[in-house]
């Protein structure tokens, strides 16, 4: 083992402190804590992030990440542009958000603690990498002197640890570059991290051996790092104490942990497997969508055809193709792509096919802030096409939730023979969480028939004559005898879907098209209100679910009343939301936009609510909404 | 889905119950009667023949035509098609398409379809004008063209249909008159047969906004001097009486017409549509000139290579084999990577 070399450290496969020699160290429990790991895009901080996370969840403690990607892919080393980092909070009970606030900053430069340190509480832990605290890199981001000898730290509990020298050193013996052995400075740092916080090391091991199978040198070099900095950390004086997050009381069962973008990839194959179709999805490259591209063309066994468009407009126009034929015809990207979309999405409506469009929202407009999370596509999706083109919304409001949003979107398009635009976001498509994983059977049905024959009572085919129930068409794939119809944008009539230019027949199928989604059955709203007395109700969408919950969360810890409710259908809404909404006194609508969903409520219920919006490309804060919320309930 | 079996039918099975609503005299409705009557000689059943079209006067083509069919938007056929025909190995897929909905408005489309050799078969209907919104001009309109929103000459230099397909690595190029049904109904017939993407732009005459555009191809007076019919295998001659020849003069990159009486026949080109490289093939579309002397019409080039929809079948399929129950694989998927278990 690479960990016995020497000169690699104490660690071996199964790390007691005893065993080397050490005193054991001081152990404090803990209920919850947030780490931040920062640095350069190339110190692999995503990487580090992901490691701690798989090995904390191992451990049992529920999970949930926040990673913040820089906007340039390559930003010149060093820079506050190039800082890219990862935010993960885990504790010993459930948790909703990656937390408002680490109560540690790893900065693996100046660059990192400069764009991190004002996120960090007074009072709360900085380990930071000595050696890339140079007085060139302190002038790169305008530091004149250097904050971890001056005193302008002094609020926090600072580790000064050479992480880039420590790492060097102990692969002194390692038959890798010198600059392989700085690269695994992350893996020291990891293994500092996991001795403080008493995590299993095993995951990491095994991810090692996975991911550099190739060469063999660098995979002992990185465990050697790693242990390196595990027993750093029980060597070093600099380390008193270590600690312990105890797990948490879950359900029982399998989990992994999981990023929204694979959940609602995975949901889409569940789908397709579920409904015994194949699926063809169409899309172009965007952030932060793209994963969802990514991830469904590994999975050609379950029948998934990925075509990578020439641009977002081919990417619908290919998944509509397929539908047309008899696929799940899907397509995936985030708000400029869907604004693209625009048109063939309201073909699609005219041609009453199933097609799931899914929009991981980011912030606007035009380019905006390509990495940040917004929620900002709300009334696009609702209503940014042209003629009267209504389509089915649904949302997802977690990480994991994004699983079952999928294979809810894919259910109305299968049986409603409808777009839906499915809502996701940076938030939720990067943010990880663990993951209950579903039984298969639990999962809906989602077989449909295609048109075999005749549906006329003359024994002719109508392609426009509906089903009584979903006020669906028959779906009449081509290749079906008999049935050779032809369809298009133009006004169809009704069942004949003959080209009609008649005004009454027009004025008749607008209403049927909109009358078709309001009929979609959705379930009701479920409304959280335990003590029964709250008079102001909290409503969201979407992404905000975490932040809103731990705020409600919070504030019914302090015997204050609050009731939420959170929106899965936007269009159609719940049937029950206008009784839910006239049952408290004010409704709160905390939204990462100026107020779109706000608006709909306004005008389809006549109430007014309050807008609580933020559109700095962050989610809210659970403490952020807490004081407001407390703010509003006061008021009442 | 099981392979074609031949069926016996006619012209009558093809024609659709709806009025077609072209002009009278439109160019759309020869190219719509070669259709319907060659359809049936290729053994395909109705079913398995769609139709797919933009907007335009010939995107109404579906529509009259007793296939499946779908009348999509501006532009976007082959990017529909492409869905289709990638999911559907069994269909015959068609696009029909303008020169405004193809290299206009659909331009990206149609280049990235012909690069990808989708198997698509995608007919031009090239009349150099905006038929369906009432005669603007169009990307193949010729330069200085007086329109209604250029009434004073265009300034847009005109794209050679044929120039851009090979230029986006067509497999399968080829061009055709509507009022010539046997060389159309020959022409249509290689593309069927082709694997990929079959690129045919076919000269339609508007009568109403550009009436005449093609006149000179087909007026008994001019045509002969005016066209040359490609045949693989035979030489480039053309003209009353074989009066003129095409060659290669060394050390040109085009090729030339000369008289036949001047040039020693063992200069005159022969016609190879399975040419490897596509130089050849672009040399003969910059043949014609702006007043469509020396047009080549016919297959320009047929060669063959894996379409996008072989290449990608083959992996799902590569995948499939080892594929076992759905359920299952999809049991097996969600528990895959760092999982544990909560007791
Ligand atoms: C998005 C969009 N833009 C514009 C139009 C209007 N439009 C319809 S057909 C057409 C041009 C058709 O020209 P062409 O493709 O040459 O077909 P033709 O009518 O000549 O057969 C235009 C501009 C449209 N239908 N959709
Ligand atoms: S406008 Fe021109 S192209 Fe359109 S139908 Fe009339 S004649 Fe044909
Ligand atoms: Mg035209």
């Amino acid at each position: 083992m690479a960990e016995q070399r020497e000169g690699a450290g104490q660690l071996s496969e199964h790390p007691d402190p005893n065993e080397h020699g050490h005193p054991a160290k001081e152990v404090h429990q803990l209920d919850r804590v947030v780490i931040r790991f920062a640095g350069d895009s190339g110190d692999g901080m995503q990487l580090t992030g992901d490691r701690f996370t798989s090995e904390t969840a191992q451990l049992g403690n529920d999970i949930s990440t926040l990673p913040n990607f820089p906007a340039e892919i390559r930003a010149p080393a060093g820079t506050l542009p190039g800082v890219s980092s990862f935010q993960v909070a885990f504790a010993d009970y459930d948790i909703l958000t990656p937390g408002d606030a680490p109560n540690v900053l790893v900065a693996m430069n100046p660059a990192a603690l400069k764009a991190n340190i004002a996120d960090l509480p007074k009072g709360g832990t900085i380990i930071a990498n000595t050696d890339e605290f140079t007085k060139r890199n302190l002038q790169k981001v305008g530091y004149d002197s250097n904050p971890l000898e001056d005193d302008s730290l002094a609020g926090w509990q600072v580790h000064k640890v050479g992480l880039t020298s420590m790492t060097v050193g102990a692969l002194a013996e390692h038959p890798v570059s010198k600059k392989d052995a700085e690269r695994a400075k992350n893996m020291f740092a990891l293994g500092l991290l996991s001795w403080l916080y008493s995590r299993p090391h095993e995951s990491t091991m095994a991810f090692l051996e996975k991911k550099f199978a190739a060469r063999p040198e660098l995979v002992a070099a990185n465990k050697a790092a790693f242990a390196a900095g595990w027993n750093f950390g029980e060597t070093t004086e600099g380390f008193a104490v270590r600690y312990e997050v105890p797990p948490a009381q879950m359900a029982p069962g399998n989990y992994r942990n999981i990023t929204g973008n694979t959940a609602l990839a995975l949901g889409l194959v569940a789908a397709g497997v579920r409904a015994q179709l194949p699926i063809v999805l169409g899309a172009y490259p965007i952030t932060p969508a793209s994963d969802i591209l990514h991830e469904l063309s590994k999975h050609k066994k379950f029948g998934v055809t990925t075509v990578q468009a020439e641009d977002e407009i081919a990417a619908v126009g290919v998944a509509l193709g397929a539908s047309y034929g008899g696929s799940l015809g899907i397509t995936s990207t985030s708000g400029p792509g869907v604004a693209l979309k625009s048109e063939t999405i309201s073909l699609a409506v005219a041609l009453e096919l199933p097609l799931v469009v899914v929009d991981v929202q980011r912030a606007g407009p035009s380019t905006g802030l390509p990495t940040k999370t917004e929620q900002a596509d709300l009334s696009m999706a609702l209503f940014g096409r042209h003629g009267e083109a209504p389509v089915a919304v649904v949302a997802a409001q977690s990480p994991t939730d994004c699983f079952h949003a999928a294979i809810e979107a894919c259910r109305i398009a299968l049986t409603y023979r409808t777009p839906v635009i499915l809502l996701s976001d940076g938030y939720v498509a990067n943010g990880s969480e663990p993951w209950l994983l579903p039984e298969i059977s639990d999962l809906p049905d989602l077989r449909v028939e295609f048109a075999t024959g005749p549906n006329g009572e003359d024994g002719k085919f109508y392609p426009y004559l509906r089903d009584p129930q979903t006020m669906a068409r028959p779906w009449a794939v081509p290749g079906t005898p008999g049935l050779e119809h032809r369809i298009g944008g133009l006004e169809k009539a009704d069942k004949t879907g003959d080209i009609s230019y008649d005004p009454a027949n027009h004025d008749f199928m607008v209403r049927t098209r909109a009358a078709r989604i309001e009929a979609i059955d959705v379930p009701d709203v479920a409304v959280e209100d335990p003590s029964g007395e709250a008079k102001v109700l909290v409503l969201g969408w979407g992404s905000t679910y975490g932040p809103i919950g731990a705020a409600a969360r919070a504030l019914r810890q302090r015997g204050i009343n609050v009731a939420q409710a959170h929106l899965r259908h936007l269009n159609p809404l719940p049937k029950n939301l206008g009784e839910v909404l006239a049952a408290y006194d004010k409704v709160v609508i905390p939204e990462m936009n100026l107020g779109q969903l706000a608006q709909v409520i306004r005008a389809r219920f006549l109430i007014d609510v309050v807008g609580y919006n933020q559109v700095r490309g962050l989610p809210f804060t659970s403490t952020q909404l807490e004081t407001m919320l407390e703010e509003v309930i006061k008021n009442v | 889905m099981s392979n074609a079996v031949p069926v016996q039918l006619t012209m009558k099975d093809f024609k659709s119950d709806q009025e077609v609503r072209w002009c009278p005299g439109c160019g759309d409705y020869a190219i719509l009667a070669a259709m319907q009557s060659f359809l049936p000689e290729l053994g395909i059943p109705r079913e398995r023949t769609v139709f797919v079209s933009g907007i335009g006067c010939s995107s109404r083509f579906p529509y009259y035509l007793n296939t499946y069919g779908m009348h999509s938007i501006h532009g976007r056929a082959p990017a529909i098609a492409t869905g289709l025909s990638v999911s559907r190995p069994d269909l015959t897929v068609w696009v029909v398409t303008g020169d405004g909905d193809a290299l206009s408005i659909g331009g990206n489309h149609l280049i990235h379809a012909l690069r990808r050799n989708v198997n698509l078969k995608i007919l031009l209907f090239n009349n150099k004008i905006y038929g369906l919104t009432k005669g603007q001009y169009s990307p193949t309109s010729e330069l200085g063209k007086i329109t209604k929103s250029t009434p004073s000459g265009s300034s847009d230099a005109p794209f050679n249909p044929i120039s851009l397909a090979l230029g986006a690595e067509a497999s399968f190029v080829a061009r055709t008159i509507d009022s010539d049904r046997k060389h159309l109904q020959s022409v249509l017939r290689q593309a069927a047969d082709h694997q990929g993407s079959a690129f045919v732009e076919i000269y339609q005459n508007c009568n109403i906004f550009n009436d005449g555009a093609f006149d000179v191809l087909k007026e008994p007076e001019t045509r002969d001097d005016y066209l040359i019919r490609l045949e693989h295998g035979q030489p480039l001659t053309f003209g009353a009486d074989g009066s003129h020849v095409v060659t290669h003069p060394a050390g040109s990159f085009g090729l030339a017409v000369g008289e036949a009486a001047a040039t020693d026949p063992a200069d005159v080109l022969v016609h190879d549509a399975h040419a490897e490289d596509p130089a050849y093939a672009f040399a003969l579309s910059r043949l014609a000139g702006p007043d469509l002397r020396h047009t080549p019409v016919g297959v320009f080039r047929s060669v063959r290579r894996p379409s996008y929809d072989e290449l990608v079948r083959n992996q799902l399929d590569a995948a499939k084999a080892k594929a076992g129950e759905p359920e299952q694989d999809l049991a097996a998927l969600l528990n895959s990577g760092d999982t544990w278990t909560i007791l």
